[in-house]
């Protein structure tokens, strides 16, 4: 069923229309022609209307398994998961690139095939508009009665007035009169058309979109995004941002070589989560002072700013965000020989409800005790365990009630032996190694739960103390040139988009024809380009006033009804609009 | 690392107005008894649907304006058929009585959330529940504003019986205690964003379910319906009506949308720290979106024709719908608001 509409698609007809008349006259005849055709063909398959509206599809479809798989962009931790609980569906996964959907090679050739062909639709169209824009409307179609609005009237008034009635009513519009020079010999014939804007905002708007698209992959080579964590206390160190390795994790693009980052530095004064008494966060606040460059000078001299969430600091370009928080238990152990040491180490919390968290701390004797070095290896001292801000005890086992710090308590392990400090493996921050355990290389010294203030006394006189726990931010530091020119494309997007749904393509074309007597026949035929709707009234309006005239505009012809129908009842092809575009 | 955000800390809630809530909460059963009367009342006027004759098209009234003035001898006006003016030949008080009941019913729920949002001083979008009723009464408000033509009439029982569903399903399953929202809430853009994307639904919801009736119209022309599903057919307007309702609210509402889209992406700059990121919503959002996209070009290009684009349309709304239910409430991403749990 042919669309009664007359909107016209992204590929206008006339370039549908080459194409047909291509395939006609590309009978490869010259070896050239022979090499020719297929490339000239497969680039006239890929701009057509058709292969942009199936790539679409396509890539809506393609971007699905993104929404309901885990995907590495997003967590890491989550595929990994996946991936063991589904066993060989999940390595196939794996292998056509379902975890990483958005960065995948076919994601990416739709994406790109997509945006070749979007390139092909927009140039010639664009240089249709232009040409559209330098010709006046065209003369009026012979017979004006077969369009789908058109209506008849006689005035007394000569052809000229008349005319110039007619004119009067298209104000704004685009004119072109023809005195006799039309398609019908002695009359005068004007030609006007409107909404030339729809088709500017249509073609802003999709290189607005391939503006937005480029942006968007051009800021993928050039993005940077760290992560810190820092404990919340006075006497932490400022985190100064001059290198990748001063982050705990950092990604960026292909064309960052780290070396050129944007130069700050912020001191973390302190945090402060807010609870209602159900344990809900209500605001999470952290105060810091920062400075616009690397500097030794004193921190108690910088800005100050109030980090929040939603509220991230910007400092030339690169942004600052609080993007989580949790404990930091602090420990000391007193070796045998008298000297202490103490650390501070955040910990993981794993139920975000309530803040209970995991998390590991290893300490080295200190340098003096065990003058070999394999003898001191096996008496480092590793704590492992569980941390709750409100503590609440299930017998002896630890859990936590709240999750702001309102009666801390930890639950842990104590080994001693070799904790992995100096092997240089890679391991976590949070867990000891299963297999220093399991060998034997650190052994369990005792298990105890602890309270600020407590400590408990191992076999050999090593003594280890909970001094309670401090609050940690973890910091996001985040930069992407390219992020302002996809909010500029973006805007132009939208305003070129509503420029191009609200404007509507109408043509109207009069013949004024002299009756003899001094009056004139006036055939007034319209047509709408784009969108119909509404366009009957629009028409029947310019039609009231013209038979009304203007001395009398509230009465006369509003009423008419006018419920002719051309087709059979119900009208669902009115009048087939499409062949009446006579041009 | 530290892999949680503050995005998905715990919900629940306390400093609110007990008492307000609990009217909201009765605002909101009311206007849903409202709906369903009116429910009742526009399958009335369906059930009894009587094709009225159509005002002979050959005695067009051509007034002229005097011997003086231009005097019009022929007109003709295709687009505006009048086909939106053909009423049933019976029940029309039941169609006026269904149209006050859905009304009276929007006053309701628009009532009901007010209280809400008086009630947690803030928005009252903040959780699932809150969301589809907002977006239900918008998809009301846009229901009473386009479908008061004769012939649109009818249209209601497709409109009213989405909504109940939604209402049913968001006040018993999804409902949640008026509560504070999240610090990741707690923003500037939570009453923009979020109100942007759920005018979207609403006509998005009015668009879809014309585009609905257009296929059953199209399935079982006028006049020839046929089978059991004859009187399910018989009282809908013609396709044209049907069809340009459709498109008429898909182009109100995809600019809106994509406006929606692109408020969430500068929300997400401020509080996830990266303005896109493919989030599971994200995606979704994005393949909603593309989807109307297609249904307007579809419904632009000749050849694909009129009952594909269709089609298209009313995969956008369900897949705005899966984005809505299966996205927030199965799959966890920075979305996951729902108040569940």
């Amino acid at each position: 069923m042919p669309d009664p509409s007359t909107d016209e698609p992204l590929l206008n007809t006339a370039d549908e229309r080459k194409t047909a008349s291509a395939n006609a006259d590309l009978l490869p005849t010259s070896p050239l022609g022979r090499v020719v055709a297929p490339l000239r063909n497969a680039w006239r398959v890929l701009t057509a209307m058709r292969t942009a509206l199936l790539l679409l599809f396509l890539l809506a479809i393609a971007a699905i398994p993104g929404a309901l798989l885990p995907q590495r962009s997003l967590n890491q931790g989550k595929v990994v998961d996946y991936i063991a609980e589904n066993g060989k569906l999940g390595e196939i996964y794996d292998k056509l690139q379902l975890y990483d959907v958005f960065s995948s090679w076919w994601f990416t050739a739709i994406y790109a095939l997509l945006f070749v062909s979007l390139v092909g639709c927009l140039t010639p169209r664009t240089f249709e508009l232009i040409r559209q824009l330098r010709t006046p409307p065209p003369p009026a179609p012979r017979n004006l009665q077969r369009l789908p609005h058109h209506a008849v009237y006689t005035t007394p008034q000569a052809p000229k007035d008349a005319a110039r009635e007619v004119q009067g009513q298209v104000k704004g519009w685009r004119k072109v009169r023809r005195d006799g020079d039309g398609r019908v010999e002695g009359a005068i014939e004007i030609s006007a058309e409107r909404g030339y804007l729809r088709e500017v905002g249509n073609i802003v708007f999709h290189f607005a979109l391939l503006a937005l698209l480029i942006m968007f992959a051009a800021g993928k080579f050039v993005y940077q995004e760290g992560m810190r964590v820092i404990v919340a206390d006075q006497a932490s160190p400022a985190f100064c941002n001059t290198t990748p390795s001063a982050y705990d994790s950092f990604r960026a693009g292909l064309l960052v070589d780290g070396t050129s980052l944007t130069p700050f530095c912020v001191k973390v004064e302190d945090f402060a989560a807010d609870y209602l008494t159900n344990g809900q966060a209500e605001m999470f606040t952290s105060n810091i002072r920062y400075s616009k460059e690397v500097k030794a000078t004193d921190p108690q001299t910088w800005e100050q700013y109030r980090l929040r969430v939603n509220e991230p600091l910007r400092i030339n370009g690169a942004r600052v965000y609080l993007q989580g928080h949790g404990y930091a238990p602090t420990f000391t152990v007193t070796f045998p020989n008298g000297e202490s040491r103490t650390d501070t180490q955040h910990w993981q919390p794993n139920d975000l409800a309530t803040f209970l968290s995991s998390g590991i701390m290893r300490f080295d004797p200190p340098s003096g005790m065990y003058p070999d070095l394999a003898e001191r290896r096996t008496k480092q001292i590793a704590i492992q365990g569980l941390f709750a801000p409100s503590a609440q005890f299930n017998g002896s086992l630890l859990g936590s009630r709240f999750p702001a710090m309102q009666d801390p308590a930890v639950a842990i392990d104590i080994y001693e032996g070799d904790a992995g400090l100096d092997s240089g493996r890679p391991s976590s921050i949070f867990s000891l190694e299963q297999d220093l355990i399991d060998s034997g290389q650190l052994e369990k010294r005792a298990r105890v739960n602890l309270k600020p203030g407590e400590s408990t006394t191992l076999p050999d006189g090593t003594q280890v103390r909970f001094d309670g726990a401090k609050e940690f931010v973890n910091l996001q530091i985040s930069r992407d040139p390219t992020q302002v020119w996809v909010g500029v494309a973006s805007l132009i997007m939208i305003a070129a988009l509503t420029l191009s749904l609200l404007v509507k393509r109408r043509r109207i074309w009069a013949r004024v024809i002299d009756d003899g007597q001094g009056g004139s026949r006036v055939v007034v035929g319209g047509l709408a380009r784009t969108d119909r709707a509404g366009w009957g009234k629009e028409f029947d309006a310019i039609r009231s006033r013209l038979v009304s005239g203007p001395e009398e505009k509230d009465t006369g012809l509003g009423q008419t009804v006018d419920t002719q129908n051309d087709g059979p009842v119900g009208g669902a092809k009115p009048g087939g609009s499409g062949k009446d575009d006579v041009r | 690392m530290i892999t949680h955000t503050f995005a998905q800390q715990g919900m629940g809630g306390l400093p609110i107005n007990q008492t307000l809530s609990t009217y909201s909460d009765y605002a909101y059963f009311t206007s849903f008894g409202l709906y369903v009367l009116a429910l009742c009342a526009a399958l009335a006027y369906y059930a009894g649907y009587r094709v009225q004759k159509m005002p002979n098209a050959e005695a067009r009234e051509l007034v002229g304006a005097g011997a003086q003035g231009p005097v019009l001898t022929e007109s003709h006006s295709v687009t505006d058929t009048g086909d939106e003016n053909a009423a049933s030949a019976w029940g029309a008080r039941w169609a006026k009585l269904s149209y006050l009941f859905v009304a009276v019913g929007c006053v309701f729920q628009i009532a009901s959330l007010i209280l809400r949002g008086v009630a947690t001083e803030r928005p009252p979008w903040g959780n699932m529940y809150e969301f589809i009723s907002v977006s239900c009464a918008l998809g009301i408000l846009f229901g009473l504003i386009t479908l008061r033509k004769p012939a649109l009439r009818v249209a209601w029982p497709f409109v009213l019986v989405p909504v109940l569903l939604l209402m049913f399903f968001g006040g018993t399953k999804l409902y949640s205690q008026a509560a504070p929202v999240v610090p990741a809430l707690k923003s500037f853009w939570l009453p923009i964003h979020v109100s942007v994307v759920s005018v979207g639904c609403g006509i998005f919801l009015i668009s879809g379910m014309a585009s609905v009736m257009y296929l059953i119209r199209v399935w079982q022309p006028r006049g020839q319906e046929h089978g059991f599903f004859a009187g399910l057919a018989r009282p809908l307007p013609t396709a044209d009506v049907l069809d340009r309702l459709a498109y008429r609210m898909a182009v109100i509402g995809f600019p809106l949308f994509g406006v929606g889209i692109l408020l969430g992406a500068v929300w997400a700059e401020t509080a996830w720290g990266r303005f896109w990121g493919w989030d599971p919503k994200e995606t979704t959002s994005f393949v909603a979106w593309m989807l109307y996209a297609g249904y307007l070009h579809a419904r632009a290009t000749s050849g694909w024709g009129a009952k594909k684009a269709a089609w298209i349309n009313i995969a956008g709304f369900v897949m705005f719908l899966f984005n809505l239910f299966f996205i927030n409430i199965v799959v966890s991403g920075l979305h996951s608001y729902a108040g569940l749990n």
